[in-house]
């Protein structure tokens, strides 16, 4: 297992979000983290990417235990993210954005970037070829050197993909990478997931739109009011009467 | 491709050479030594100036304190060369790092906070620096000053100092357009355009924030320093909270995240007072002013502003 949380627990004052959740998710696979409004699926996020302290438990990145660790160490480490609400650095370019994420890869000491010494410039140049790359992947190239503000929606959606993945992560957190795109774009979501998946790194998505989900993940975790209700294969766990009941309510199930 | 790439490298280089050019050539224009002193003054401004753009243009973090830093940086070389007799070249660097490890120790803490925080503190910082150096009198003069001996033997006039003030003027911007044009210069602006996400690429926030500020400090001593062997003698006016403001409003009105608009701020704001000695009174309110202005007629500051309205009548899209 690439990743395993062991009795995740976290909770706002009185509110428990999150409570004894166990998981594991293993290499090279497209996993899905579901379930209603609220039920504790991006503080689940936050809690594998660091921003969140849990309150119980630990998370394991392969041997190594995660939990208290700042969330820079969580990237270190090698997990990447993008943001359901957009985190983009407004203030740089496209490609400037890809080849921040480029940061735990690189390694400039202060006395190196002051004298500007020749490897560091060596090493800008391979920074901005391999940031084009993912620009071209993510069909972002024609923008590169836009400001990231003048970007449509959608395509900060994938700008923010294409920056989770210039860290060269092993697991990626994608939260809701859909909301609030139209079909066409949810596609090419779509299709760069399953691109990212066959290349071997991990993902794990958050997401509501129920046909990507079950399009493109062989594995799927189903969330209920902080508790973990189901765990499987898509079809399974679409077809447990809890999970049914969860998004349907009691009433639809039992009728 | 490689030709738009070499280009594009080039371009961190652009507002150094025309920096460059324009120091080489503005002797020319400067017609006697008042001239040459407005000259020097704005270089002594400039160079805080584009350490304080590093802190709050790039990263994103507001400091109201960095003539604390400026007044420690000039009355630290002073005494060291007045009181204990240092060789002004040995004193300088010493008061420099001592300022340094003055912005470290202070900043750890502080940095670790988020929101207003560092603004706050360095605004308690810079007042408690001015009313030090005000009250010490055995070592500072107290508010009537001290006399600071010169740099060397060698070195007098306005003439020799306008190339001394303008060479440290180049080697800041240079310092500074290297670090901002490197994995960690990014490393500061993704802190300023979001600092979860920055947390999100493994960039180590306090860290990143504690180093540029500890820069920042750095450089405004170097300017204290300069300035108080230049002038021959120092007040603690210079490391008064009217200072601070004066160099906040110079990087805000000269441009955030533009080191020229740094040296634009500083030229233009040191200049004018110079210009307008009826408006001597009214500094102050000069000053409001002008950051009022700012903010609602050009919110990105001049040398952006100019750049955009540049590059809008080339026709290329920015």
């Amino acid at each position: 297992m690439l990743l395993r949380a062991e009795n995740l627990g976290k909770h706002f004052g009185g509110v428990s979000a999150l409570q004894g959740v166990d998981l594991a998710f293993a290499q090279g696979a497209v996993h899905a983290v579901i379930g209603p409004n609220g039920a504790g699926k991006t503080t689940l996020l936050n809690l594998l990417s660091g921003v969140y302290r849990p309150d119980t438990g630990a998370i394991f990145l392969e041997a190594r235990n995660l939990a208290g660790s700042a969330p820079h160490q969580f990237a270190a480490a090698g997990i990447g993210r993008t943001f359901q609400n957009l985190q983009v650095f407004f203030n740089m370019s496209a490609l400037e954005n890809v080849m921040t994420g480029r940061w735990r890869l690189e390694r400039a000491g202060l006395a190196a970037t002051l004298a500007r010494a020749p490897s560091l410039a060596r090493a800008e140049r391979a920074c901005r070829a391999a940031a084009e790359r993912l620009l071209e992947e993510v069909g972002l190239a024609r923008w590169a050197d836009a400001r990231a503000d003048s970007l449509p929606y959608g395509a900060l959606k994938r700008l923010e993909i294409a920056r989770a993945l210039a860290a060269e992560p092993c697991l990626l957190l994608l939260d809701e990478p859909a909301a609030g795109l139209n079909p066409s774009e949810t596609r090419e979501i779509d299709e760069l997931i399953r691109r990212i998946a066959a290349r071997g790194t991990t993902v794990v998505l958050v997401e509501h739109n129920m046909k990507l989900v079950m399009g493109v993940a062989g594995h799927v975790v189903v969330l209920d009011y902080g508790r973990k209700l189901a765990d499987g294969e898509p079809r399974a766990v679409s077809q447990d009467p809890r999970v049914i009941e969860a998004y349907l309510g009691s009433e639809a199930c039992s009728t | 491709m490689d030709c738009s790439a070499a280009a594009r490298l080039n371009g961190s280089r652009k507002p150094l050479l025309l920096l460059a050019a324009l120091v080489a050539a503005l002797p020319l224009a400067l017609p006697n030594n008042y001239t040459y002193e407005i000259a020097i003054l704005v270089g002594l401004n400039a160079i805080a100036c584009v350490g304080l753009n590093l802190l709050i243009g790039y990263a994103g973090q507001i400091s109201l304190g960095h003539a604390g830093f400026f007044g420690l940086g000039a009355y630290g070389s002073a005494i060291l060369a007045a009181r204990y007799g240092w060789p002004a070249l040995a004193s300088m660097p010493a008061a420099v790092v001592g300022v340094g490890v003055l912005a470290w120790a202070i900043g750890r803490p502080i940095l670790r906070l988020k929101g207003h925080a560092l603004a706050m503190a360095t605004l308690g910082f810079g007042i408690i620096v001015a009313i030090v150096l005000a009250t010490e009198d055995r070592l500072t003069g107290g508010p009537d000053g001290m006399a600071v001996p010169p740099l060397a033997a060698f070195v007098s006039g306005e003439k020799a100092w306008y190339w001394i003030v303008a060479a440290a003027l180049i080697a800041a911007v240079a310092l500074a357009q290297n670090l901002i044009d490197s994995p960690r210069g990014r490393a500061l602006r993704a802190l300023h355009g979001s600092e979860v996400a920055a947390a999100a690429l493994g960039i180590d926030a306090p860290r990143h924030k504690l180093s540029v500020f500890v820069i920042s400090a750095l450089f405004a001593a170097a300017a204290g320093a300069l300035s108080a062997h230049y002038a021959g003698f120092i007040t603690p006016g210079k490391a008064s909270f009217l200072h601070s403001i004066e160099l906040v409003t110079m990087v805000v009105f000269g441009g955030m995240a533009s080191t020229l608009g740094a040296v634009a701020g500083a030229a233009v704001l040191t200049t004018l007072p110079h210009l307008l000695t009826v408006f001597k009174d009214y500094e102050m309110v000069l000053l409001g002013a002008v950051m009022m202005l700012t903010m609602i007629f050009m919110p990105r500051g001049l040398v952006p502003t100019l750049e955009g309205v540049l590059a809008a009548a080339r026709g290329k899209p920015r």
